[in-house]
Protein backbone atom coordinates (compact mmCIF):
# COMPACT_ATOMS: atom_id res chain seq x y z
CA UNK A 1 0.00 0.00 0.00
CA UNK A 2 1.88 2.98 -1.18
CA UNK A 3 -0.82 5.39 -0.31
CA UNK A 4 -0.63 6.92 3.36
CA UNK A 5 -3.88 7.00 4.79
CA UNK A 6 -5.32 9.33 6.75
CA UNK A 7 -7.73 9.39 9.72
CA UNK A 8 -9.44 12.39 10.08
CA UNK A 9 -10.97 13.58 13.51
CA UNK A 10 -12.69 16.72 12.56
CA UNK A 11 -12.92 19.55 10.49
CA UNK A 12 -13.27 23.63 11.17
CA UNK A 13 -13.54 26.63 9.59
CA UNK A 14 -10.18 28.08 8.40
CA UNK A 15 -8.95 31.06 10.14
CA UNK A 16 -6.61 32.74 12.34
CA UNK A 17 -8.15 31.09 15.32
CA UNK A 18 -6.44 27.56 15.05
CA UNK A 19 -2.71 28.09 14.63
CA UNK A 20 -0.62 25.02 12.93
CA UNK A 21 1.65 24.59 15.69
CA UNK A 22 -0.69 24.55 18.25
CA UNK A 23 -2.73 21.30 17.32
CA UNK A 24 0.42 19.69 15.94
CA UNK A 25 2.90 20.54 19.21
CA UNK A 26 -0.09 20.24 21.51
CA UNK A 27 -0.70 16.64 21.20
CA UNK A 28 2.23 14.56 19.56
CA UNK A 29 1.11 10.84 17.73
CA UNK A 30 -2.10 10.23 18.95
CA UNK A 31 -3.42 7.19 16.63
CA UNK A 32 -0.53 7.43 14.21
CA UNK A 33 2.69 9.82 13.52
CA UNK A 34 0.72 12.95 14.90
CA UNK A 35 -1.33 15.61 13.88
CA UNK A 36 -1.70 17.90 11.24
CA UNK A 37 -3.71 20.21 9.48
CA UNK A 38 -5.45 19.63 5.67
CA UNK A 39 -6.83 22.69 4.24
CA UNK A 40 -8.90 23.01 1.12
CA UNK A 41 -10.98 26.47 0.29
CA UNK A 42 -11.77 27.69 3.44
CA UNK A 43 -11.97 24.08 5.57
CA UNK A 44 -9.47 22.93 7.65
CA UNK A 45 -9.13 18.90 8.70
CA UNK A 46 -7.62 18.27 11.68
CA UNK A 47 -5.97 14.68 10.39
CA UNK A 48 -3.19 11.59 11.17
CA UNK A 49 -1.32 9.41 9.03
CA UNK A 50 -2.05 6.02 10.51
CA UNK A 51 -0.95 3.09 9.90
CA UNK A 52 -2.15 0.71 7.01
CA UNK A 53 -1.74 -2.33 9.22
CA UNK A 54 -4.25 -0.70 11.61
CA UNK A 55 -6.57 1.33 9.24
CA UNK A 56 -6.90 0.14 5.99
CA UNK A 57 -10.24 -1.72 5.05
CA UNK A 58 -9.83 -5.28 6.11
CA UNK A 59 -7.83 -4.23 9.46
CA UNK A 60 -10.04 -2.13 10.23
CA UNK A 61 -12.88 -4.76 9.99
CA UNK A 62 -11.37 -6.99 12.21
CA UNK A 63 -10.17 -4.56 14.62
CA UNK A 64 -13.76 -3.04 15.51
CA UNK A 65 -14.53 -5.90 17.01
CA UNK A 66 -12.45 -5.80 19.67
CA UNK A 67 -14.05 -3.65 21.79
CA UNK A 68 -10.36 -3.07 24.09
CA UNK A 69 -9.27 -1.51 20.89
CA UNK A 70 -12.17 0.05 19.51
CA UNK A 71 -12.26 1.64 23.19
CA UNK A 72 -8.98 3.00 23.29
CA UNK A 73 -9.54 4.69 19.14
CA UNK A 74 -13.01 6.03 20.30
CA UNK A 75 -11.05 8.14 23.27
CA UNK A 76 -8.62 9.15 21.31
CA UNK A 77 -10.93 10.10 18.41
CA UNK A 78 -13.21 12.04 21.22
CA UNK A 79 -9.57 13.37 23.12
CA UNK A 80 -8.52 15.46 19.77
CA UNK A 81 -12.16 16.65 18.73
CA UNK A 82 -12.51 18.19 22.34
CA UNK A 83 -9.21 19.49 22.50
CA UNK A 84 -9.59 21.04 19.18
CA UNK A 85 -13.27 21.67 20.29
CA UNK A 86 -11.82 24.01 23.10
CA UNK A 87 -10.24 26.18 20.42
CA UNK A 88 -12.95 26.99 17.54
CA UNK A 89 -15.74 25.90 16.28
CA UNK A 90 -15.68 21.86 15.23
CA UNK A 91 -18.15 19.57 13.13
CA UNK A 92 -16.62 16.05 14.38
CA UNK A 93 -16.08 13.41 12.10
CA UNK A 94 -17.07 9.72 12.98
CA UNK A 95 -14.87 7.38 14.34
CA UNK A 96 -13.01 5.90 12.02
CA UNK A 97 -13.46 8.27 9.28
CA UNK A 98 -10.27 7.40 6.87
CA UNK A 99 -9.07 8.81 3.22
CA UNK A 100 -6.16 8.22 1.08
CA UNK A 101 -3.71 10.84 1.49
CA UNK A 102 -4.16 14.54 1.42
CA UNK A 103 -5.26 14.71 -1.95
CA UNK A 104 -8.43 12.46 -0.65
CA UNK A 105 -9.01 15.26 2.30
CA UNK A 106 -8.92 17.65 0.01
CA UNK A 107 -11.47 15.70 -2.15
CA UNK A 108 -13.77 15.04 1.00
CA UNK A 109 -13.58 19.04 1.92
CA UNK A 110 -14.52 19.69 -1.38
CA UNK A 111 -17.37 17.16 -1.57
CA UNK A 112 -18.59 18.01 1.37
CA UNK A 113 -18.78 22.22 1.33
CA UNK A 114 -22.13 22.39 2.01
CA UNK A 115 -22.99 20.23 5.04
CA UNK A 116 -19.70 21.05 6.56
CA UNK A 117 -20.51 24.60 6.28
CA UNK A 118 -24.07 24.60 7.67
CA UNK A 119 -23.26 22.65 10.28
CA UNK A 120 -20.01 25.21 10.74
CA UNK A 121 -22.55 28.08 11.11
CA UNK A 122 -24.99 25.98 12.96
CA UNK A 123 -22.72 24.94 15.99
CA UNK A 124 -20.70 28.30 16.32
CA UNK A 125 -20.91 29.17 20.17
CA UNK A 126 -22.70 26.49 21.08
CA UNK A 127 -21.95 23.23 23.62
CA UNK A 128 -23.71 20.11 24.43
CA UNK A 129 -24.91 18.94 27.70
CA UNK A 130 -25.75 15.36 28.45
CA UNK A 131 -28.42 14.65 31.09
CA UNK A 132 -29.67 11.08 32.17
CA UNK A 133 -31.85 10.29 34.37
CA UNK A 134 -31.53 6.74 36.45
CA UNK A 135 -33.86 4.87 38.45
CA UNK A 136 -32.16 3.69 41.59
CA UNK A 137 -31.13 -0.42 42.00
CA UNK A 138 -32.42 -0.39 45.24
CA UNK A 139 -35.93 1.36 43.91
CA UNK A 140 -35.72 -0.86 41.42
CA UNK A 141 -35.99 -3.83 43.90
CA UNK A 142 -37.71 -2.40 46.72
CA UNK A 143 -38.46 -3.56 49.72
CA UNK A 144 -41.90 -4.61 48.53
CA UNK A 145 -40.41 -6.65 45.62
CA UNK A 146 -39.93 -9.56 47.63
CA UNK A 147 -42.14 -11.34 49.48
CA UNK A 148 -41.88 -11.43 53.20
CA UNK A 149 -40.65 -15.08 54.18
CA UNK A 150 -43.26 -15.59 56.77
CA UNK A 151 -44.53 -17.96 54.45
CA UNK A 152 -44.68 -20.36 57.09
CA UNK A 153 -48.50 -19.74 57.47
CA UNK A 154 -49.12 -18.28 54.67
CA UNK A 155 -51.52 -19.40 52.01
CA UNK A 156 -51.16 -19.38 48.35
CA UNK A 157 -53.57 -16.47 48.16
CA UNK A 158 -51.48 -14.16 50.52
CA UNK A 159 -48.18 -15.06 48.61
CA UNK A 160 -50.10 -13.87 45.14
CA UNK A 161 -51.60 -10.85 46.65
CA UNK A 162 -47.99 -9.93 47.65
CA UNK A 163 -46.72 -10.46 44.16
CA UNK A 164 -49.47 -8.46 42.47
CA UNK A 165 -48.90 -5.57 45.21
CA UNK A 166 -44.96 -5.82 44.32
CA UNK A 167 -45.67 -5.16 40.79
CA UNK A 168 -48.24 -2.73 41.10
CA UNK A 169 -45.55 -0.63 43.29
CA UNK A 170 -43.31 -1.15 40.65
CA UNK A 171 -45.22 -0.08 38.07
CA UNK A 172 -46.33 2.87 39.76
CA UNK A 173 -42.29 3.62 39.95
CA UNK A 174 -41.96 3.45 36.40
CA UNK A 175 -44.83 5.62 35.41
CA UNK A 176 -43.65 7.99 38.25
CA UNK A 177 -39.64 7.64 36.55
CA UNK A 178 -41.17 7.87 32.69
CA UNK A 179 -43.46 11.37 33.90
CA UNK A 180 -40.39 13.11 35.26
CA UNK A 181 -38.10 12.29 32.67
CA UNK A 182 -41.10 13.68 30.37
CA UNK A 183 -41.14 16.69 32.49
CA UNK A 184 -37.47 17.16 33.01
CA UNK A 185 -37.19 16.98 29.35
CA UNK A 186 -39.36 19.56 28.08
CA UNK A 187 -38.22 21.98 30.56
CA UNK A 188 -34.80 21.75 29.56
CA UNK A 189 -35.47 21.63 25.97
CA UNK A 190 -37.13 24.80 26.40
CA UNK A 191 -34.01 26.51 28.14
CA UNK A 192 -32.09 24.90 24.91
CA UNK A 193 -31.84 25.66 20.96
CA UNK A 194 -31.54 22.14 20.25
CA UNK A 195 -32.44 18.74 21.90
CA UNK A 196 -32.65 15.21 20.86
CA UNK A 197 -32.53 11.78 23.22
CA UNK A 198 -30.42 8.70 22.48
CA UNK A 199 -31.63 5.09 23.30
CA UNK A 200 -31.17 4.68 27.06
CA UNK A 201 -27.97 3.46 27.76
CA UNK A 202 -27.14 -0.14 28.67
CA UNK A 203 -26.03 -0.91 32.13
CA UNK A 204 -23.44 -3.42 30.63
CA UNK A 205 -21.58 -0.56 29.09
CA UNK A 206 -22.12 2.40 31.12
CA UNK A 207 -21.46 0.71 34.24
CA UNK A 208 -23.66 3.16 35.90
CA UNK A 209 -25.82 1.43 38.21
CA UNK A 210 -29.74 1.76 37.84
CA UNK A 211 -31.67 1.53 35.04
CA UNK A 212 -30.98 4.73 32.52
CA UNK A 213 -34.75 6.30 31.83
CA UNK A 214 -33.76 9.37 30.24
CA UNK A 215 -30.72 10.21 27.97
CA UNK A 216 -30.65 13.48 26.26
CA UNK A 217 -28.26 15.61 24.63
CA UNK A 218 -29.18 19.43 24.44
CA UNK A 219 -27.41 22.09 21.95
CA UNK A 220 -26.83 25.59 24.47
CA UNK A 221 -25.08 28.34 23.68
CA UNK A 222 -21.94 29.04 25.19
CA UNK A 223 -23.20 31.92 26.82
CA UNK A 224 -26.57 30.87 28.25
CA UNK A 225 -24.41 27.62 30.39
CA UNK A 226 -25.14 29.19 33.17
CA UNK A 227 -28.98 29.60 32.77
CA UNK A 228 -29.36 26.09 31.29
CA UNK A 229 -27.21 24.32 34.59
CA UNK A 230 -29.58 26.18 36.74
CA UNK A 231 -32.26 24.64 35.21
CA UNK A 232 -31.47 21.03 36.02
CA UNK A 233 -33.14 19.65 39.60
CA UNK A 234 -31.03 18.79 42.02
CA UNK A 235 -30.52 15.58 43.57
CA UNK A 236 -32.55 16.65 46.35
CA UNK A 237 -35.93 18.28 44.26
CA UNK A 238 -36.31 14.74 42.32
CA UNK A 239 -39.02 12.10 43.42
CA UNK A 240 -37.16 9.35 45.63
CA UNK A 241 -35.41 6.66 43.87
CA UNK A 242 -34.55 8.65 40.48
CA UNK A 243 -30.66 9.92 40.33
CA UNK A 244 -29.88 13.01 37.74
CA UNK A 245 -26.39 12.69 35.88
CA UNK A 246 -25.42 15.69 33.60
CA UNK A 247 -22.00 15.10 31.17
CA UNK A 248 -20.36 18.08 29.44
CA UNK A 249 -19.74 20.32 28.06
CA UNK A 250 -18.73 18.00 24.80
CA UNK A 251 -18.09 19.05 21.49
CA UNK A 252 -21.89 19.34 19.94
CA UNK A 253 -21.67 16.15 18.43
CA UNK A 254 -25.51 14.85 18.56
CA UNK A 255 -26.07 18.33 16.83
CA UNK A 256 -23.06 17.83 13.49
CA UNK A 257 -26.05 16.08 11.67
CA UNK A 258 -28.61 18.86 10.67
CA UNK A 259 -31.82 20.21 12.22
CA UNK A 260 -33.31 17.26 11.02
CA UNK A 261 -32.72 14.90 14.05
CA UNK A 262 -32.69 17.85 16.26
CA UNK A 263 -36.60 17.94 16.60
CA UNK A 264 -36.65 14.58 17.81
CA UNK A 265 -39.47 14.18 19.97
CA UNK A 266 -38.71 11.63 23.42
CA UNK B 1 -14.29 14.39 37.12
CA UNK B 2 -16.94 15.34 39.12
CA UNK B 3 -17.19 18.66 40.46
CA UNK B 4 -17.85 19.17 44.40
CA UNK B 5 -21.53 20.30 43.53
CA UNK B 6 -21.77 16.61 42.01
CA UNK B 7 -22.67 18.61 38.89
CA UNK B 8 -21.35 18.41 35.53
CA UNK B 9 -18.57 16.30 34.79
CA UNK B 10 -15.97 17.47 31.96
CA UNK B 11 -16.77 15.39 28.94
CA UNK B 12 -13.82 17.57 27.65
CA UNK B 13 -10.83 15.64 27.77
CA UNK B 14 -12.02 12.07 27.55
CA UNK B 15 -10.37 10.97 30.19
CA UNK B 16 -13.01 10.98 32.77
CA UNK B 17 -15.88 10.58 30.20
CA UNK B 18 -17.43 7.51 30.33
CA UNK B 19 -17.24 5.07 27.91
CA UNK B 20 -20.30 4.41 26.67
CA UNK B 21 -20.76 8.55 26.26
CA UNK B 22 -18.15 8.11 24.15
CA UNK B 23 -18.95 6.06 22.27
CA UNK B 24 -22.49 6.53 21.74
CA UNK B 25 -21.20 9.80 20.22
CA UNK B 26 -18.56 8.99 18.00
CA UNK B 27 -19.92 6.07 16.70
CA UNK B 28 -23.20 6.91 15.98
CA UNK B 29 -22.92 11.00 15.73
CA UNK B 30 -21.11 13.52 13.94
CA UNK B 31 -20.48 13.57 10.04
CA UNK B 32 -20.49 11.27 7.24
CA UNK B 33 -19.59 12.64 4.05
CA UNK B 34 -18.97 9.60 1.75
CA UNK B 35 -17.42 11.58 -1.27
CA UNK B 36 -14.20 9.84 -1.68
CA UNK B 37 -13.32 8.35 2.00
CA UNK B 38 -12.78 4.58 1.04
CA UNK B 39 -13.53 3.13 4.84
CA UNK B 40 -16.10 4.89 7.12
CA UNK B 41 -18.22 3.60 9.35
CA UNK B 42 -21.19 3.54 6.77
CA UNK B 43 -18.85 0.44 5.42
CA UNK B 44 -18.38 -0.74 8.54
CA UNK B 45 -21.59 -0.56 9.94
CA UNK B 46 -23.16 -3.97 9.80
CA UNK B 47 -19.60 -5.40 11.34
CA UNK B 48 -19.69 -3.93 14.27
CA UNK B 49 -23.18 -3.69 14.91
CA UNK B 50 -23.22 -5.74 17.85
CA UNK B 51 -20.85 -4.09 19.56
CA UNK B 52 -23.11 -1.10 18.90
CA UNK B 53 -26.17 -3.10 20.27
CA UNK B 54 -24.69 -2.95 23.31
CA UNK B 55 -24.42 1.05 23.09
CA UNK B 56 -27.87 1.45 21.75
CA UNK B 57 -31.05 0.33 22.68
CA UNK B 58 -33.03 -2.55 20.97
CA UNK B 59 -35.62 -0.26 20.32
CA UNK B 60 -33.24 1.97 18.14
CA UNK B 61 -31.77 -1.01 15.82
CA UNK B 62 -35.26 -1.99 15.40
CA UNK B 63 -36.52 0.53 13.61
CA UNK B 64 -33.56 1.02 11.60
CA UNK B 65 -34.62 -2.73 10.56
CA UNK B 66 -32.03 -4.72 12.27
CA UNK B 67 -33.76 -7.46 14.17
CA UNK B 68 -31.26 -10.56 13.17
CA UNK B 69 -30.59 -10.82 17.22
CA UNK B 70 -34.23 -11.91 17.95
CA UNK B 71 -33.25 -15.52 15.99
CA UNK B 72 -29.50 -15.27 17.26
CA UNK B 73 -29.82 -17.94 20.48
CA UNK B 74 -26.33 -16.29 21.36
CA UNK B 75 -28.41 -12.75 21.87
CA UNK B 76 -31.86 -14.02 22.45
CA UNK B 77 -33.39 -15.38 25.48
CA UNK B 78 -36.48 -15.62 23.06
CA UNK B 79 -34.36 -17.18 20.06
CA UNK B 80 -33.26 -19.99 22.54
CA UNK B 81 -36.59 -20.46 24.12
CA UNK B 82 -37.85 -20.82 20.53
CA UNK B 83 -35.52 -23.10 19.14
CA UNK B 84 -35.43 -25.51 22.68
CA UNK B 85 -38.50 -25.55 22.65
CA UNK B 86 -38.87 -26.86 18.94
CA UNK B 87 -36.04 -29.32 20.06
CA UNK B 88 -38.10 -30.45 23.51
CA UNK B 89 -40.98 -30.89 21.72
CA UNK B 90 -39.58 -32.94 19.10
CA UNK B 91 -37.66 -34.96 21.66
CA UNK B 92 -40.80 -35.46 23.86
CA UNK B 93 -42.48 -37.07 20.26
CA UNK B 94 -40.23 -39.30 19.86
CA UNK B 95 -40.04 -40.68 23.39
CA UNK B 96 -43.43 -41.19 23.19
CA UNK B 97 -43.52 -42.65 20.12
CA UNK B 98 -40.54 -44.99 21.57
CA UNK B 99 -42.59 -45.75 24.53
CA UNK B 100 -45.74 -46.58 22.96
CA UNK B 101 -43.57 -48.95 20.72
CA UNK B 102 -42.15 -50.55 23.70
CA UNK B 103 -45.39 -51.07 25.23
CA UNK B 104 -46.77 -52.58 22.38
CA UNK B 105 -43.66 -55.02 22.16
CA UNK B 106 -42.53 -56.09 25.45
Amino acid sequence: MSEELLYVYAVLRTGPQLPRSLVEADTGPVLGAGLRLVGHDGLTAVAEPVSAADFDEGPLRARLEDLDWLAGVARAHHGVVARVGRLATTVPLRLATVCRGPEGVRRMLAEGRVPLTRALRRLAGTEEWGVKLYTEPAAADGPAASPAPSAAGGSGRDYLRTRVAARRARDDRDDRARQTARTLHDDLRARASGAVTHPPQHGALSSAPGRNVLNAAYLVPTADRRAFLDGVPDADSLPAGLRIEVTGPWVPYSFAHGPADAAEAP
Amino acid sequence: MTTPSGLPRLGDDGGGANLADILERVLDKGVVIAGDIRINLLDIELLTIKLRLVVASVERAKEMGIDWWERDPALSSKARDGELGRENADLRRRIAALEARREEHP
